[in-house]
């Protein structure tokens, strides 16, 4: 039992938020807003260069081949940066659903492209009626009742759905599923695409709690600065305990969070319930921050010009993605309460367990 | 990052189990707050310690097992597992205990942990004041140096414990010029010395759990300071800092509850009495909130191991365990429905379990070892940095 992450992958986490400070400044991400696309290959290019595509890849791909242990603090440091683009659908779920279901030619096509930064995968799972920034995948990985399709970008009608964060774009996929594009049949499917929901949740909590620190984050600093009545703001119990209660809720996710990681990286028995568990804490630490964060900023945070939203809409999207909120909870019901699921307390067992 | 257990904590889980299973009474004792239960509780106290389970985290040589805060842990998932009783001398063995280990003197050492540990001496604590509640730097009781001895005079309350206890432990104030948070000293005090008073109090639920103290002239030896003279503050920090986070309130307490929280569901749905639609969704945040502090625990523990320390966020801590034991007993209420008020004595009380009484005993929570509102002034201040003034 050891419940720490170790020099090395503290290391590659420290080095990836040096890398997002320098290169996915505010001012770039926001610059991106402007663009057609909203993405920018030389970026994702640049990250494919420390590894955060090929993280879970197949050295024989050209990945890291780690795990989800070692990708989890990286998902954070994303979320602190409000990184725009495919982060969650690509590198934690597009090239595990490849690795799983698609034949070995397929694999040896695209996750060298994807692990190199050439490439992104969209997700098109039953969870979601949208797939996410379909307009820059090179390749889509769409369900079809439980099987799994591959079909190029070339291949379908992507129609955008305008929406609240500019970082996830979502767009209304029209395909033909046909024999061609199968790469799994539903037995095979099932088991994938259920994988692929729970590690969509996992990567949403993760990118949550960097979302959340960087809400926080930001409105203390302005609460140090802002002055009314003669003295800083933050000074006022009003702000503090905001503030504080909204960290609560973020420390508390951390652990769910981390927990989740190890659940899928070890394929653990109740990855399901450890999913949506810190989903739901994450999504709601987030949000809680984004409203607080908000309240402390006052009319400024209100404005377009501040840039508080970049990360309330991060908040807000990520919510959504993967499962809202009140899908994870209701599934997390059907395990403790009704057994559905494997949900192990951890550590404790209760009597006659 | 290894989240299964070693065979050696294996072994000491299945050891712990297999004791407390022989061992733990069939029948909850009475109320911990009740003179007869109080003995009770003090009797089940020196078998634990018999067995060699009272204190599983101290050095044998202090009455312990020598177990590293991991085996602790798991060692409180079979206690409550085992439906054990409450630890009636917890002041002691989680609070003071452990300060004594940090800044006691071999001398004190030898002399208070092994009694502590089986509970012969049980202790009270002694914080608040009439005047310094959450503003504990106001503290107004003195001790006077008189030759060898402190002379204490002065008044605290709200001593949980105190209507029973042999002991008291609290900050004085040893310098008279002194302001706030300088000039205090950590003491102990025996409750049947000379000129102590103590005047129990009955709470919400109408048992004596705490009490006030009135301390008129008592003649304490200058060797039962705690730490060095004037620094009472840093110790009763130290104090703290285990009383808001793992040591006095261990994951498997809320685990074992969010259990009882679902099985109580399962039974009111089975009855085919009405449900709040709310509570399922209740009942599910309760087990994922109970989990939520178990793992932040687990990561914590895994920390102090590799070196790590516990500073402010014992604060985070203290709101989230608090607040979690309030809802689950609200939840558990609200499944119940007019059943909820019963007593343990109403012939319609079947079933109810201790779902109030545990409510009652839950609000304190918020309240006991620091408001919450002063926890969520140190996050504030000393986790965020914001600035005091």
């Amino acid at each position: 039992m050891e419940f720490n992450f170790s020099e090395d992958q503290l290391l590659l986490q420290r080095t990836v938020r040096e890398f997002l400070e320098g290169e996915c400044t505010t001012a770039f991400v926001r610059s991106l807003w402007e663009t057609e696309t909203g993405r920018s290959e030389e970026f994702w290019g640049k990250l494919a260069e420390i590894g955060v595509p090929g993280l879970l890849v197949a050295e024989e791909h050209g990945g890291l081949e780690m795990d989800e242990v070692d990708q989890v603090l990286l998902l954070e440091e994303t979320g602190r940066a409000a990184v725009p683009g495919p982060v969650i659908d690509t590198t934690s779920v597009g090239v595990r659903l490849l690795e799983e279901a698609a034949p070995p030619e397929l694999r040896a096509e695209w996750l060298p492209k994807v692990a190199a930064g050439r490439a992104t995968l969209a997700v098109g799972a039953a969870i979601s009626p949208f797939v996410a920034d379909a307009h820059i995948a090179g390749l889509l990985l769409l369900q079809h009742g439980d099987e799994v399709h591959a079909v190029p970008a070339a291949e379908v009608s992507a129609l955008a759905q305008p929406s609240n964060d500019p970082a996830r774009r979502l767009f209304s996929v029209d395909w033909n599923p046909s024999g061609a594009t199968k790469i799994a049949e539903s037995d095979v499917g099932r088991n994938a695409w259920a994988a692929a929901l729970d590690r969509g949740a996992y990567a949403c909590a993760a990118a949550q709690l960097g979302v959340g620190q960087r809400l926080i984050d930001m409105a203390v600093a302005y609460a140090c600065t802002r002055k009314q009545f003669g003295v800083a703001i933050g000074t006022f119990q009003a702000i503090k305990h905001m503030l504080a209660n909204a960290q609560v809720r973020v420390e508390y996710a951390r652990a769910l969070v981390h927990r989740a990681a190890y659940s899928v990286a070890h394929a653990v028995d109740s990855r399901a319930v450890d999913t949506s568990a810190a989903k739901v804490a994450a999504s709601e630490a987030a949000t809680a921050a984004a409203k607080i964060a908000l309240q402390v900023h006052g009319a400024l945070g209100y404005t377009w010009e501040q840039d508080l939203h970049v990360w309330m809409r991060r908040a807000w999207s990520l919510e959504l993605a993967w499962g809202r909120g009140a899908w994870h909870r209701a599934r997390v019901a059907d395990a403790v309460i009704d057994g559905k699921f494997p949900a192990p307390t951890f550590g404790y067992s209760a009597p006659g367990v | 990052m290894d989240l299964s257990y070693s065979s050696e904590q294996q072994a000491f889980r299945a050891e712990a189990r297999e004791w407390l299973e022989a061992h733990v009474p069939k029948q909850p004792l009475p109320s911990l707050d009740t003179a007869a239960g109080f003995r009770a509780h003090r009797e089940w106290e020196l078998e634990l310690n018999a067995g060699g389970w009272a204190m599983v985290p101290w050095p044998v040589e202090y009455g312990g097992r020598g177990a590293n805060l991991l085996e602790w842990l798991i060692f409180e998932e079979e206690y409550y597992r085992a439906g054990a009783p409450g630890r009636v001398n917890q002041n002691g063995i989680f609070l003071l205990g452990p300060t004594i280990m940090e800044y006691g003197t071999p001398e004190q050492k030898a002399r208070y942990l092994p009694k502590m540990a089986s509970s012969e001496e049980v202790w009270a604590q002694g914080w608040s004041e009439p005047n310094a509640g959450s503003d504990m730097a106001a503290i107004q009781a003195t001790a006077a140096i008189d030759g060898d001895h402190y002379v204490i005079n002065g008044q605290k309350t709200w001593a949980s414990r105190g209507a029973y206890a042999d002991w008291l432990f609290g900050m004085f104030r040893t310098d008279p010029d002194s302001e706030r948070h300088k000039g205090l000293t950590f003491i102990l005090v025996p409750l049947d010395a000379e000129g102590v008073t103590v005047r129990p109090i009955e709470q919400l639920d109408g048992e004596a759990g705490f009490a006030e103290v009135f301390f008129d002239d008592v003649r304490v030896p200058l060797e039962n300071r705690l730490g060095e003279s004037e620094q009472g503050w840093s110790v009763a920090m130290a104090t703290a800092g285990f009383e808001r986070g793992l040591m006095l309130r261990s994951p498997a307490r809320f685990q074992n509850t969010a259990h009882k929280l679902v099985e109580l569901y399962r039974e009111v749905e089975a009855n085919g009495d009405e449900i709040d639609p709310c509570l399922r969704d209740s009942v599910a945040r309760c087990w994922m909130d109970a989990e939520a502090y178990t793992l932040n625990t687990y990561q914590t523990v895994s920390r102090l191991l590799a070196g790590g320390k516990i500073g402010a966020e014992a604060s985070l801590n203290k709101i989230f365990w608090s607040e979690l034991d309030v809802t689950m007993h609200e939840t558990a209420l609200g499944l119940l429905g007019a059943r909820a008020e019963l007593l343990p004595g109403a012939s319609a009380a079947e079933g109810v379990g201790d779902w109030l009484d545990g409510f009652l005993f839950a609000l304190s929570g918020p309240i006991y070892a620091g408001t919450n509102e002063v926890q969520r002034n140190i996050i504030a201040e000393r986790i965020l940095g914001l600035p005091r003034k």
